[in-house]
């Protein structure tokens, strides 16, 4: 098999070859590496490849199981993980120059969970600074591009977790959720993306953006391939206070769900772009499709509104900033991190104010200023306040939603992907792009992207967003997995299987 | 209309220990005087009775016996460390001449 047969197969089908010997994981996880070293100059979806950490992995978990050892379902089978998670011994930058050298004494405790489940690790994908954009363009490094088009974004932030996944650089991946960067980059690159229930999956070594927004989550090109990755992330963890202690659903036999009939579906209004306004019409053409595909299995779908998400965007974009100034407060060129001495005998006030210039990006820049200026004396109840109130009347839309219905749903992105540097001059265009994807981090509920299909104006991929109430995991790969196998008969494949083949660029 | 003047902004930046050129500055004040007018309609939609809600989940204080274990090393802890000495993290000085 060429390194593309091999990569080209599922999780859940690597893990069942893995299982019956048929495939070995230094042959799995070679071929990924081949190809990784092939078309990474092109993509740039890695920041970092870890070959021989990856090879120690699969040699170790081939010879468990010559042995005869009783191994984890995905052991053996490749992952990539966003730069934002804690790697023992391994840089982890959060795309951002004021972490370049960064190397963790320590792992994230889901990267733990990657390798009890003996899982490759081939390296650290890369996104925006500390996952501030829709684009992956604000990364410090140099953007990811879209190997669908690859003068275009990936999405963000984790547009490098997308764009490995969906070009075979890897099976599986991990990103990180604060407003969309795992749902939104799915959508625009054919993969699955999904946001679990906040506080489901550990954040313990995760780089802080925003701690009452940010999510771990799998990116995967099947939706049973994202539920056994989800499966290996979830579960208490005492190192993360709001870590929830209870049992996780069982994503993974609920992504095997064929039939649903009687399922309550919801069309939220308000972010469903069926008002035509900002959405393109092969998104919404794709998003009717599914619908109909939906009533096809046996759903029922109302239109249901959820007025204040009309809020969402102006409240997402106080809260962010204000939890982001204060946790990136920590990068002061004091115990790690960049640090910039002007000359003379700088104070460590002028040291902090250099090296924070020189390692941070514009885009941190602006939201650390913008947070800042919410929280100060004055200002805080008129814009801070008032956000944190605007979050409690969209977990009302969404409790007084979900008495009427099983699942929300929307189209993930009002647009396909855009072209690199047509909205990085105007942040507000860019903020735009993740209106579909904010209410569910706000209120906490889980989301996930699907794709439904290509627009038929640019040929690009579209996805479909579905959301569930707290803890009800579940439900989104039910629903997922139904529609996944309905649009994939309708469509002759996997929408991902209709991607060009990559061209590769000097 | 926001009022957000590129003094506002120097002044907010300095708070937030972030020196400033002044071409950034010029550029971030007019994007930053958009964006906190476009955010302002936060106002327009809560009223006085809504309590806010600072995270999606009932926090409740998490605490752990008050027993020893293992943390990092001092190695550990000062590898990344910019400049250190003598086992400490060495910093600029706190003070200024005057």
């Amino acid at each position: 098999m060429s390194d593309l047969d091999l990569t080209r197969l599922t999780a859940v089908e690597m893990a069942d070859r893995l299982a019956a010997g048929t495939l070995t994981s230094v042959e799995l996880t070679q071929a990924h590496l081949d190809r990784i070293e092939r078309l990474n100059p092109t993509l740039h979806a890695y920041l970092l490849v870890d070959g021989e950490g990856a090879l120690a992995t699969a040699r170790e978990v081939d010879a468990a199981r010559t042995a005869g050892e009783q191994l984890p379902r995905l052991a053996g089978v490749p992952v990539a993980v966003k730069d934002i998670a804690c790697t023992q011994g391994m840089t982890t930058t959060a795309g951002s120059r004021m972490l370049e050298d960064f190397v963790p004494p320590y792992d994230a405790t889901i990267v733990t969970r990657l390798r009890e489940a003996r899982m490759p690790i081939l390296g650290k994908t890369n996104m925006d600074e500390f996952a501030m954009g829709s684009s992956t363009e604000h990364s410090a490094f140099g953007p990811t591009r879209n190997p669908w088009d690859l003068d275009r974004i990936p999405g963000g932030s984790g547009g490098g977790s997308s764009a490995a996944v969906a070009a075979y650089l890897a099976p599986l991946a991990i990103g990180s959720d604060t407003g969309g960067s795992i749902r939104q980059p799915a959508a625009v690159t054919g993969t699955v993306g999904t946001k679990p229930t906040y506080g489901a999956v550990s954040r313990y070594g995760i780089i802080a953006l925003a701690s009452s927004l940010d999510q771990i989550g799998p990116c995967a090109r099947t939706v049973a391939d994202a539920a056994l990755l989800h499966e290996v992330l979830a579960g208490h963890d005492p190192m993360d206070s709001t870590s929830i202690d209870t049992p996780v659903p069982d994503v993974v036999t609920a992504s095997g769900t064929t039939d649903l009939s009687g399922l309550r579906i919801g069309v939220v209004r308000e972010i469903a772009g069926t008002d035509g306004e900002g959405f393109q019409p092969g998104v919404l053409a794709r998003f009717e499709e599914s619908l109909d595909a939906l009533r096809g299995l046996g759903a029922e779908i109302t239109e249901i509104s959820c007025p204040h998400f009309a809020y969402a965007m102006a409240a997402y974009y106080l809260i962010l900033p204000s939890e982001a100034s204060s946790n990136l407060a920590r990068y002061d060129a004091m115990r790690y991190g960049r640090r910039s001495t002007p000359e003379g005998s700088p104070s460590a006030e002028q040291v902090m104010g250099a090296s924070r210039d020189e390692g941070f990006g514009e885009e941190v820049k602006r939201r650390i200023i913008l947070g800042t200026y919410a929280l100060s004396s004055g200002y805080y109840d008129a814009y801070y306040g008032q956000a944190q109130k605007v979050r409690t009347l969209i977990a009302r839309d969404f409790e007084a939603a979900f008495e009427q219905v099983d699942v929300l749903v929307s189209p993930t992105a009002p647009t396909t992907a855009f072209r690199i540097g047509d909205k990085t001059e105007d942040p507000m265009a860019m903020y735009l792009n993740d209106i579909a994807t904010i209410p569910a981090n706000l209120a906490g509920v889980p989301g996930m992207s699907i794709p439904s299909g290509l627009a038929d104006e640019d040929g690009l991929p579209v996805g479909l967003q579905i959301l569930a109430p707290a803890m009800q995991d579940q439900r989104l790969y039910a629903v997922g997995a139904a529609l996944e196998q309905r649009l994939r008969q309708a469509q002759g494949g996997y929408v991902i299987e209709q991607a060009p083949e990559i061209e590769v660029r000097a | 209309m926001s009022t957000l003047s590129r003094e506002d902004v120097a002044h907010v930046a300095m708070l937030a220990r972030i020196q400033l050129e002044d071409a950034e500055l010029d550029r971030l004040a007019t994007q930053l005087d958009q964006i906190v007018d476009w955010v302002s309609q936060v106002g327009e939609v809560a009223s006085a009775d809504v309590p806010p809600m600072s995270h999606p989940l009932p926090l409740a204080n998490v605490t752990r016996p008050d027993e020893v274990r293992e943390s990092l090393s001092v190695e550990q802890a000062l590898a990344n460390a910019p400049q250190a000495q003598d086992d400490r993290f060495a910093v600029p000085r706190i003070l200024d001449e005057e």
